[in-house]
This record gives C-alpha cells, sequence and structure tokens, in this order.
C-alpha cells in the first residue's frame, strides 16, 4: 500500500455551508488531512453587543435556518436564567413541541435529502422522484409535517416568531393540534419505509471508540432539557462548560475546533448512546430492527441515530400533544424580567449540545455573549475518523475513496452555517 | 438529464444562515412542478450538480470576503436576471450589525488575539449585493416569505414583470385582522417597513422587526417621535430602526 493520493474536495456538497476536505498521501502515509472551514464567519457574539435582551432570540436564531428553534431556545433559556424567571407549563410544552418538529425537520432533511441521494446514487433528490419515487414522496411529506409542527407552534418553520423571552406569544387552536396528532400518528409507516431502506445499505464497518457528551434530563431523553454528561462518565453543570470544554482556534477552520481531554462526538449518536433507555417504545424497537447496540462507535450509524430519533419525536410529539389539549391552551402573557446578570441555556440542537452564554446589564442590553456550536464540538471527531478511515480505502480507485470520505463528513450532519458555516471534497 | 430550452436556474448562498434556500425547498407541493418547468442546475445545498451556464441567478446571502465579491461579480456576469434572496442579499440584514465595531476588534472578539494574523477570518464590512453588482429584482424578508417566492417565480416563468410589494406592514397588519402592537402595550418598526410578509410576526403575537427593509419614502421621522411617544428614549429609538437598518436606509 505505499500509493499516493491526493484528494481536495471543494466545497463538499449536499452539506449545510462551505468546506473543502484536503487529503495527501504519500506512500500510504498521511502528509495532511484536514477538514477546511471556509465559510465566511459571522460575529454572532459581536452583533449581538449592545442589543436589548429581547432581540437576542430573534438574531441568534438567524445563526442557522436549520436548526433555528434550537438556537431561538438555547438563546431563550440563557436569558430567562438571567432573568431568573421560570416560564408557565404550557408554554414550556409548546417550546418542546416546536423543538421536536425541529427535530424531525433537520433529520428529515438530512436523511431524505442529503443522505439518501448517496445510498441510491444519484446526485440529489430530483433524479429520486423518478429512481425511488415512493421514498422521495415520503421524505417530501414527513418534511411538510415536521415543518408543520414548527408553524403551528412558532408561526412559520424557519426561524419561528412566537417564541419570546418569559414564554410564548401564540396559542395554536385545538383543532391545529388535533390536526397535527392525526398526520404525527400516520406517519410511522414513512418512518418503517427509511428503516427498511437503511437496513439494505449497510454502512462502512468502521469502529473509532469515543468519548460522547449529550444532555441528561431526569425522566425524559434529553433534548429540550437537561445537564451534559460524557460517556466517560461525569457529568457537569452548564455553567462550567467552559471548563470542560476547551475552544480552540485551527489555521485552516472559520469554524472553532474544541476537546475535553481528547476528542468527543455530540449529536444523535451520542444521545442515543447516553440516554437509550430513555427513548420511546417505538424509537427502541427501531433500534433493535436496525440491530444497533449501544455504545455504538461507527459515527456512520449517526444516520440510524437520526432516524431512532425521528420516531421518538414522533411519538413525544404526540403526547405533548395530547398534554396540550387536555389542559386546553389559552393565551398567556410572558413572564417579566426580574433579574439582570450572567446566564445560561443549553439545549440538544439536532447536531449536538448547544451552549449560549450572556451577560446582560441593569438597562437590559447585552454586554457580552457566547456560544458554542454542535459542529464545531465535532470537528475534531471528523478529522479524527477521517485519519483512520482513509488508510482503510487506499487501494480502492479515487472517485470510490472521496464519495466515502464525503458520506462520512456527511454521516456527521455537520451545520457550517452554524459552526461559522461546511463543506466540499476537492481533487487537486 | 437536463431538458432542453427550459429556463435554467441556479441558486447562490453568500454570508447567512442559508434559511431563504430552505424556503425554496420547504416548496414540497410545488416543487414537482416547479421542476418540469426549469433546470436547477447550481443548488449547492440540495445536490451536486454544478454548473456556470445559467439563466436565472438567486443570491441568498450579504457580502462579507473579498473571494464572495469576486464570485458575485462572476455570477452577474453570467446571468440574464440576478435576484437577491431575502435580507442578507436585499439589504444586508442582520449581518450588518457588525459594522456597528471596528472589523479588528470583531475578530479578536470571537476568534482572540491570533485570528488577526489568519486569512480564513478575514472580513470586510458587511454590504447587501447591490453594493456591488446591478440587481434587477428583490425579494425580501428574513427569511423570504413562499408565497412570494412561488409568485415570483411563477411571474417571471410567464414572462410577466413581477410585482413588489411598497406599502407599509400596517396594511398587511389591518387585512391579517390583528390587534396593533402600540395598543398591545409594545412598539414595533411596521409603519415605515415594506410590507409583503402579511404580517406573519405580528399574527403570531410577536412585533415588525422591520426584516424587509424601508418601504419607499418611508416617514422615519414621523415615526420616530410616535415611538418617543410611546416610551423610547431616542438611543432606543436609534436602537429599533437599526436591527436591520445598519447597512443602509436608503431604498432598495
Amino acid at each position: 500500500m505505499k500509493k499516493n493520493l491526493n484528494i481536495k474536495i471543494h466545497e463538499i456538497t449536499r452539506v449545510e455551508g462551505h468546506g473543502n476536505i484536503v487529503i495527501d498521501v504519500k506512500k500510504g502515509e498521511i502528509k495532511e488531512l484536514k477538514l477546511e472551514i471556509i465559510e465566511s464567519p459571522r460575529f454572532f457574539e459581536a452583533m449581538l453587543r449592545g442589543r436589548r435582551y429581547d432581540e437576542a432570540q430573534h438574531i441568534m436564531s438567524r445563526i442557522c435556518g436549520i436548526c433555528a428553534v434550537s438556537h431561538t431556545s438555547a438563546s431563550l433559556k440563557a436569558i430567562e436564567s438571567v432573568m431568573d424567571i421560570k416560564i408557565s407549563k404550557q408554554a414550556e410544552l409548546l417550546r418542546k413541541l416546536a423543538f421536536y418538529g425541529e427535530t424531525l425537520q433537520s433529520h428529515i432533511l438530512h436523511l431524505f435529502f442529503l443522505v439518501l441521494p448517496d445510498l441510491a446514487g444519484t446526485g440529489s433528490i430530483v433524479p429520486l422522484l423518478a429512481s425511488h419515487p415512493e421514498l422521495a414522496r415520503t421524505g417530501l411529506e414527513l418534511k411538510r409535517l415536521a415543518n408543520d409542527i414548527c408553524a403551528v407552534v412558532g408561526g412559520r418553520h424557519i426561524q419561528p416568531i412566537s417564541l419570546f423571552p418569559g414564554g410564548v406569544v401564540h396559542t395554536p387552536k385545538p383543532r391545529e393540534l388535533k390536526r397535527l396528532r392525526e398526520a404525527l400518528a400516520g406517519s410511522f409507516e414513512g418512518l418503517e419505509r427509511m428503516l427498511t431502506f437503511l437496513n439494505d445499505h449497510p454502512v462502512h464497518e468502521f469502529n473509532l471508540k469515543r468519548e460522547y457528551i449529550s444532555l441528561k434530563d431526569r425522566g425524559e431523553y434529553g433534548l429540550y432539557n437537561g445537564d451534559p454528561v460524557s460517556s466517560d462518565g461525569y457529568a457537569f453543570k452548564p455553567e462550567s462548560y467552559t471548563k470542560k470544554i476547551k475552544e480552540y482556534v485551527v489555521e485552516h477552520s472559520a469554524a472553532k475546533h474544541a476537546r475535553t481531554r481528547g476528542t468527543f462526538m455530540v449529536g444523535a449518536l451520542a444521545r442515543v448512546n447516553n440516554s437509550f433507555r430513555q427513548l420511546s417504545p417505538r424509537a427502541k424497537a427501531a433500534a433493535r430492527m436496525a440491530g444497533l447496540a449501544v455504545p455504538a462507535y461507527n459515527p456512520f450509524l449517526n444516520n440510524i441515530a437520526q432516524l431512532i430519533e425521528c420516531y421518538h419525536s414522533t411519538e413525544n410529539s404526540i403526547s405533548v400533544i395530547d398534554k396540550l389539549l387536555l389542559m386546553g391552551p389559552k393565551p398567556e402573557p410572558v413572564k417579566k424580567p426580574k433579574a439582570w446578570g450572567r446566564g445560561f441555556g443549553v439545549v440538544e440542537a439536532p447536531r449536538g449540545t448547544l451552549y449560549h452564554e450572556y451577560k446582560i446589564n441593569k438597562a437590559g442590553l447585552i454586554e457580552k455573549a457566547v456560544c458554542i456550536i454542535p459542529t464545531a464540538q465535532n470537528l475534531r471527531s471528523i478529522e479524527d475518523d477521517l485519519r483512520a478511515f482513509v488508510p482503510e480505502l487506499l487501494d480502492r480507485p479515487k472517485a470510490e475513496i472521496a464519495r466515502a470520505v464525503e458520506a462520512l463528513v456527511r454521516a456527521y450532519d455537520p451545520c457550517i452555517s452554524c459552526s461559522t458555516h461546511i463543506m466540499d471534497v476537492k481533487f487537486a | 438529464m437536463e431538458e432542453k430550452g427550459l429556463p435554467r436556474l441556479a441558486f447562490f448562498s453568500f454570508t447567512c444562515c442559508e434559511g431563504c434556500q430552505l424556503v425554496v425547498l420547504s416548496c414540497e407541493d410545488e416543487l414537482p412542478d416547479i421542476l418540469s418547468l426549469v433546470n436547477i442546475v447550481n443548488f449547492r445545498e440540495a445536490m451536486d450538480q454544478k454548473s456556470d451556464v445559467y439563466d436565472i441567478a438567486f443570491v441568498e446571502g450579504s457580502i462579507t470576503r473579498a473571494e464572495e465579491v469576486r464570485k458575485l461579480k462572476k455570477i452577474r456576469k453570467n446571468a440574464r436576471i440576478v435576484v437577491a434572496l431575502g435580507a442578507c442579499s436585499s439589504t444586508g440584514g442582520l449581518n450588518c450589525l457588525k459594522n456597528r465595531w471596528p472589523m479588528e476588534e470583531v475578530k479578536e472578539e470571537v476568534y482572540g488575539k491570533d485570528a488577526l494574523k489568519s486569512g480564513l477570518f478575514a472580513t470586510l464590512p458587511t454590504r447587501a449585493i447591490d453594493e456591488i453588482i446591478q440587481v434587477d429584482y428583490y425579494l425580501h424578508g428574513c427569511p423570504i416569505s413562499k408565497k412570494e417566492f412561488l409568485n415570483f417565480t411563477t411571474s417571471l416563468l410567464l414572462g410577466k414583470r413581477p410585482d413588489t410589494t411598497n406599502h407599509p406592514v400596517c396594511v398587511d397588519c389591518k387585512m391579517a385582522g390583528n390587534t396593533c402592537v402600540f395598543e398591545k402595550g409594545m412598539t414595533c418598526v411596521g409603519p415605515i417597513t415594506r410590507a409583503g410578509c402579511d404580517a406573519i410576526c405580528v399574527t403570531y403575537g410577536a412585533i415588525c422587526w422591520g426584516c424587509r427593509g424601508l418601504v419607499d419614502n418611508p416617514n422615519t421621522d414621523a415615526h420616530a417621535e410616535t415611538l418617543k411617544r410611546h416610551g423610547l428614549t431616542a438611543d432606543a429609538v436609534m436602537r429599533k430602526f437599526s436591527l436591520y437598518g445598519t447597512c443602509k436606509t436608503r431604498k432598495c
């Protein structure tokens, strides 16, 4: 295997944002390997400075078009921790419903629009409409349903409107919730279809042991609430995340990298590994069908983990809707700030743990903002994987290597807009 | 797979959250029909294929790097029609908020002192795309309205000149049957903001943030007075106007 290989994938397609993969192998040895993040930096921390506290969620949700509900939620939790208030039961249920909607929407988009073309050997979902019409239609329908959940609660599926500091400023009508419930109950068939398809397309056998970090909640699978835990057996409070997670700048990436003591991974696979027992019954059944045993160390299984979470989010959306219908949703005033100072908000965005931290002065203006983005936390893990994965592939044709490498990066569902934005594999 | 004779559409994305592209992708019902009438030749977020031959370019995102300026000029050269897709592209959008500070300070705040050396974090003050190239049409909003995008695309494909909304959000708000936010004890910039959004933010309990930019000939002075009458300080009024208006206050 004294092979030379030079791959530069420029602007990886079917990922969110702009990035390149650069691989240089001389005589079977990796000389250079990096994931260049070439997305334009956005400087949100600077954008937020001097703005009013109740503009933060509006501004921060614009970090990402896919996971705007997550950014809004982390932002609101941070603001509300500063304000020293607790939102009402109804507001929390509505926010969770929007959150499940976004988890679904993001995972469906990734699985059906970005990953499926890899497995079916087409470049996009467009040829899929002809070659796999049923699956492509299923994807479109599931995505519409997920968007609809976010729209019923938040007003629209991209950039939610009604999630506001102190509560939720719009109350969905019972008939809208019932309509969603009915559609959700009928959507499992579509998920089964994807599960069968993924089962028919075995993933690369590639395992690399690593640390997984995700939120762990009491009584339910950690998504909207919970404190960070590690598969290495320690937990920490959101306010001490900077002590546990160190962000650092690397030369080839406009997104910062992050490490704990070593490399760690966040996202669906981390959550499924860390909180498997709290998954809903159908989600567990799907995991069994897919033959997923935890802890799973194959990053390609992140796709399956996302599908498992689709089952979980669907079942939980239904139970949240049932609770809301039982309460009879009514308009509520938002809670007013009781204090100012420093606050933290942390949630499990579709791609992993998301931290926001703000300092707000007595005039209600933001003095400092920090946020740690899931994809930034995964960049180091992706590069570690590539370093271990590429040598296994060296006897294959170059085009196949490039495809496999892109598929690996894509399995992480990187969100480069978020991490600043990512990707593309360049052939030099 | 490209069908001959159909208009070729291309989508490009600069500095933004890519949410406006997602609005396009969210036209689940209409996408199959649209795809039978056009060839989409460039849409990085959704497909592998890339081409430099296209008729209509939809450009999302604002311009914050030298590389983007070059790419944008190339797009203008290749395309017959350039459409600014969304607030970042049309007016600079929220990205302009960083223009309030010197760029060196902004870089250092986010990436630390070392950042100043690295080219990867190079950043220019945010600009809307029409500060660099000539733009044929604007689709405003953060994000764009799906309805407006579909109406616009339909007009373009029929060879009609697309309508541009030029009335304030208050009109849409009344048509939506909303209670005025000023009557609810809040304030907004709806009276000077370009409508076309069906006042969706007010309908869903929030306020008009001004994401679609100013309407033509806005009476900003009168509105500043109104805001002051409702208890805002001069600073607070400036802040309110500047959320989406830091880049430029001229009409677009």
